[in-house]
């Protein structure tokens, strides 16, 4: 169908800047985030949490905590059944312990009390047995024989055998001849590196508040990405019919990924089942840290070989990805991107994951990617040093286009890698001077994006307005986005339309607010359900004329006659035909629901300009340009935000954010004083340089913006930093001890 | 018949073969027939695959038609953040 | 633990409350007299997202007791705007898309309507440290900056 697909068109309202639906609420402390609501009769739960970083988990003993005044009811992994899935097993098993305590934090058991204090109190009188075994917390120990094994048995069937019991995944991609491809090199980079695992982040607390009646019907609050993929996994954990659980999307303070998994949700639901009655359950910044979210951590080896005029004739990484006490298959995607942005004839990437004694890893923007592309870009970049080459005139040489067969295996329909990287190169940014103890740093990134499951619902009212009802939680201005697509396929104005966020009893499956997928595939379901009710008015149209239906069609928000042989009638507005709704046949509402495919993958392209202080081996980022193709930009300021924002979490992961975890297998640094995001005066301003090639898969040409933004980051800022220092960081972050040990053994 | 190009690591499910040939019109048809020929690529294809057509990306949509000479290429289900 | 009984005032009414000795101005605020505004990032003062004044000095709300509100005049975000006119830097906010969650917001606005009250034309770098107890982890800090500055300047203006 010819209207699915991009068509070129003027826009009237799609790439304004209005002021976004919930601002005022969001400037006036209105808005109600996860923790902001309160239920009659309302609990306060605590979960106790293992102080161990592995511990057999002997008895639990909470019969002093259910006599506590005030204790209406304590759950521990006895409360739930075990789960014959092994994701839906993993999922439950990480909100609560049952036989092993796998991490420092790991939830034991959890009450439900009158007031916090008491939640608290009682916590203390729960006695858990431990028997305290062998734990390990790096990736490359846990990969060793004779390693403490975290689990045992969940080795993927990919996994060669004599490996630590700890590996259970193993993923291989690419194509082409290495040894021919490396013979044919000049010179040839071998580097290790490491990354710390970081967190999402977000400055809101994971918090729900949980209400299950006993007729079995359920409501949950909550701060998620995903409100049906919350109810899906609640309704598994707890037995519950998806139909008798609603659960609604609070307004969410940030997520990044971190917010597309349940950590303690289903926990509060047993407890107020338990006890009857609704409980809130608000996590501490230190259980955040502890319980929740983090990335991989990672230990890879790249290898490539570059001719002395800069072509790339083979690249090879090996990736060793850890996610914690379960599988997971990250690693998948950090060895598909890796090498995604060039053109090799010779690319193979090996990947491996490894448990260790740390909490489950989430997803956080472009999730695995960033880290093996930082060795990727690495490495060319000091191939680049080596060779006395220009590092953007090198990666223009090398990029993937059109034709190109990508390193994960298909060819590459039309892609703006190059038109990124030319903009760069012509920036004023690159051509900038620098100072003494300062460097340039140049990346690449890559980032998938999908579309996945959407519904709209859009109704018009009988004055003129319309209501756009969509399921995915608004993370960064997309109510604004839709509200502006919506108002430009119906032509009238942005204000007419007001964009809510619906709850899992009022609108068709979505899914999660993550993949960059929101403004592409709920944009595109938008625009199709405006089509849908376009048609509908067109119809009332052609009844109150008595013409055929066919003959009416849709311009400028009216309805008008299609050619001098419809007849001759002025055009009717979408105000005149919904005030005649109930008249021409009822309510008028138009509808879409697809899974959406064809997001099309998206690259970016970073400059980064870094000044490090030799004294204390502090990094100062200086200047800062983010380059990316968003296809089409339908709010250009949450656009922007969107890069400015990934490339400031990017940054931090760069420069000073990880888990730092001590010999005990303990989080050393579980709050934000000793866990250090970015702060406002460590930054520049980020420049943005948007660039529009219209995605073919969407009606306005739309691609996700949301993760390719922290890809490029890590590696901007290492090969900045170690150009300014003229040593060659392989090593995140690259915190000031860290900077001034490199700094030390140069000399 | 179909060419269905697979990742490295399922190669040794598949003879060791890095591309293989199955009657297939649609994605649900070519999955199918994977794994009736190939046994070992189950329980990959149960974990979730994505499925790269023409360089185009779908994760489901068993309907999807596949032509005779088009570029089908296997990959692990993507997620995100 | 005995309750203390304290009266104050919050952007500008009078108001009285109960509270345990051992309980913060963040935690009366929000479960006490449902000033929500105030958002708990960390409950350790190393986030802003709680900020409130007292007696005109910024401060994290979950670093005082609600026992210190005893006579003194407390400004939370409820009582930026003045009725249905928004303060300057809230419409700036929302114009320059200062926001994407919001959930530092609050303590945002607040912190930067305490500064612009002291330094009414801070520079980027003033305004930068001034704001560097307030996280934010959408945004990058550049349009927070861009609106700080933009309302900064309408309100000298003015």
């Amino acid at each position: 169908m010819a209207l699915d697909s991009y068509q070129k068109r003027t826009f009237k309202q799609v790439g304004t800047r209005p002021n976004r639906p919930d601002g005022v609420d969001k400037v006036t402390g209105r808005a109600m985030y996860g923790a902001d609501a309160t239920a009659p009769g309302m609990l306060h739960a605590k979960v106790l949490r293992s102080p161990h970083a592995h511990a057999r988990i002997v008895s639990i003993d909470t019969a002093a905590a259910e006599a506590l005044p005030g204790v209406k009811a304590v759950v521990t992994a006895a409360d739930f059944g075990v789960p014959e899935d092994a994701f839906l097993r993993d999922v439950q098993d990480h909100c609560m312990a049952r036989e092993k305590a796998l991490y420092d934090g790991h939830a034991v058991a959890a009450v439900a009390a009158t007031t916090l204090a008491a939640a608290k109190a009682a916590l203390k009188l729960i006695k858990v047995q431990y028997e305290v075994l062998p734990h390990v917390t790096d990736a490359d120990e846990a990969m060793k024989p004779g390693a403490p094994v975290v689990q045992a048995g969940r080795a993927y069937e990919n996994v060669p055998a004599g490996m630590s019991e700890n590996v259970t995944h193993h993923c291989e991609f690419g194509h082409g001849d290495l040894d021919a491809g490396f013979a044919k090199a000049d010179h040839i980079i071998e580097r290790h590196f490491k990354t710390a695992a970081t967190h999402q982040g977000y400055i809101e607390p994971n918090a729900c508040l949980a209400s299950v009646t006993s007729d079995g019907k359920a409501e949950l609050w909550v701060c998620t990405q995903g409100q049906f993929f919350y109810r899906t996994l609640c309704a598994a954990i707890l037995g519950m019919e998806a139909s008798q659980l609603r659960v609604t999307a609070s307004e969410i303070g940030g997520g990044f990924g971190g917010k597309t998994m349940v950590y303690m949700e289903p926990v509060a639901l047993a407890l107020s089942r338990k006890a009857g009655r609704p409980v809130k359950l608000v996590l501490t910044r230190d259980e955040v840290f502890r319980a929740t979210g983090p990335t991989v951590s990672s230990s890879m080896d790249v290898k490539i070989g570059m001719t002395k005029d800069g072509r790339i004739t083979a690249g090879q990484a090996v990736l060793r990805y850890s996610g914690g006490a379960f599988p997971n298959t990250t690693v998948d995607m950090g060895a598909q991107a890796a090498f995604a942005a060039y053109d090799l004839d010779a690319v193979r990437t090996f990947g491996w994951n490894v448990m260790t004694n740390r909490p489950k890893e989430s997803a956080y923007r472009a999730p695995g990617a960033p880290l093996s592309i930082y060795g990727v870009e690495s490495v060319v970049d000091e191939l680049c040093q080596h060779f006395g080459l220009d590092p953007l005139k090198v990666r223009l040489l090398n990029a993937a286009t059109e034709g190109t067969k990508s390193s994960y295996g298909p060819t590459f329909p039309a892609i703006g890698l190059k038109a990124t990287l030319e903009a760069a190169l012509a920036h004023p940014h690159y051509s900038a001077p620098l100072g003494t103890n300062q460097g340039r740093g140049v990346s690449c990134g890559f980032w998938f994006n999908f579309g996945g499951n959407t519904c709209v619902s859009l109704s018009v009212n009988t004055d003129g307005t319309v209501g756009v009802t969509e399921g995915n939680p608004d993370i960064g201005g997309s109510r604004a986005s839709i509200s502006l697509m919506a108002a430009e396929e119906l032509g009238i104005p942005y204000e007419k339309i007001r964009t809510i966020v619906a709850d899992t009893s009022s609108l068709g499956y979505n899914d999660v607010t993550d993949g960059s997928r929101v403004t592409f595939a709920v944009g595109l379901a938008t625009i199709k359900a405006a089509r849908d009710a376009i048609r509908k008015m067109c119809s009332r149209a052609a009844k109150i004329w008595g013409i055929d239906e066919e003959a009416v069609e849709w311009v400028d928000g009216a309805a008008v006659p299609a050619g001098p042989n419809a007849g001759k009638f002025p055009p009717m507005t979408l105000a005149e035909i919904a005030a005649v709704s109930a008249e021409t046949g009822g309510p008028i509402s138009g509808h879409y629901e697809v899974n959406a495919d064809g997001a099309g993958v998206s690259f970016g392209v970073h400059l980064c300009d870094i000044e490090v202080d030799p004294e204390t081996g502090a990094s100062k980022v200086l200047r800062y340009t983010v380059f990316q193709d968003a296809g089409k930009a339908v709010h250009p300021s949450y656009v922007e935000g969107q890069m400015q924002g990934g490339a400031v979490q990017g940054i931090g992961w760069a420069l000073n954010e990880e888990y730092i975890y001590g010999a005990d297998g303990k989080l050393q640094n579980p709050g934000f004083l000793d866990y250090r995001i970015p702060v406002s005066s460590d930054l520049p301003m980020i420049d943005t340089v948007i660039l529009e090639i219209p995605n073919p898969g969407h009606p306005y040409g739309v691609r996700g913006v949301g993760e390719t933004g922290i890809v490029p980051p890590l590696a901007a800022t290492a090969n900045a930093v170690s150009r300014a220092v003229g040593v060659r960081m392989t090593e995140l972050p690259m915190s000031p001890p860290k900077l001034l040990k490199a700094l030390e053994a140069k000399g | 018949m179909v060419k269905v190009l697979l990742w490295g690591t399922l190669r040794s499910a598949a003879d060791g073969q890095a591309e293989v040939e199955v009657a297939a019109r649609t994605f649900k048809e070519l999955l199918d027939e994977l794994v009736a020929r190939y046994p070992g690529l189950e329980p990959q294809i149960r974990r979730g695959v994505s499925l790269a057509l023409d360089g185009k990306i779908y994760r489901e949509a068993w309907f999807t038609e596949i032509g005779p000479d088009s570029e089908v290429v296997l990959m692990p289900y993507m997620t995100g953040g | 633990m005995k309750t203390i009984h304290v009266s104050t005032t919050i952007n500008g009414d009078p108001a009285e409350f109960i509270c345990t000795p051992d309980e913060t101005l963040l935690d009366v605020l929000r479960n006490r007299l449902g000033l929500t505004g105030a958002k708990e990032g960390c409950g350790t003062g190393d986030c802003g997202a709680c900020s409130v004044t007292v007696n005109g000095r910024l401060v994290c709300s979950c670093l005082v007791l609600g026992a210190e509100a005893q006579d003194a005049e407390i400004s939370t975000i409820e009582g930026m705007a003045d009725a249905d006119t928004l303060h300057p830097l809230q419409r700036a906010f929302i114009e320059h898309a200062a926001l994407q969650c919001g959930i530092c917001t609050p303590g945002i606005l607040v912190a930067a309507k305490a500064l612009l009250e002291k330094n009414p034309d801070p520079s980027d770098e003033e305004l930068r440290y001034w704001l560097a107890g307030n996280l934010c982890r959408c945004t990058g800090y550049d349009k927070i900056i861009r609106a700080v500055q933009a309302a900064a300047a309408e309100m000298r203006g003015a």
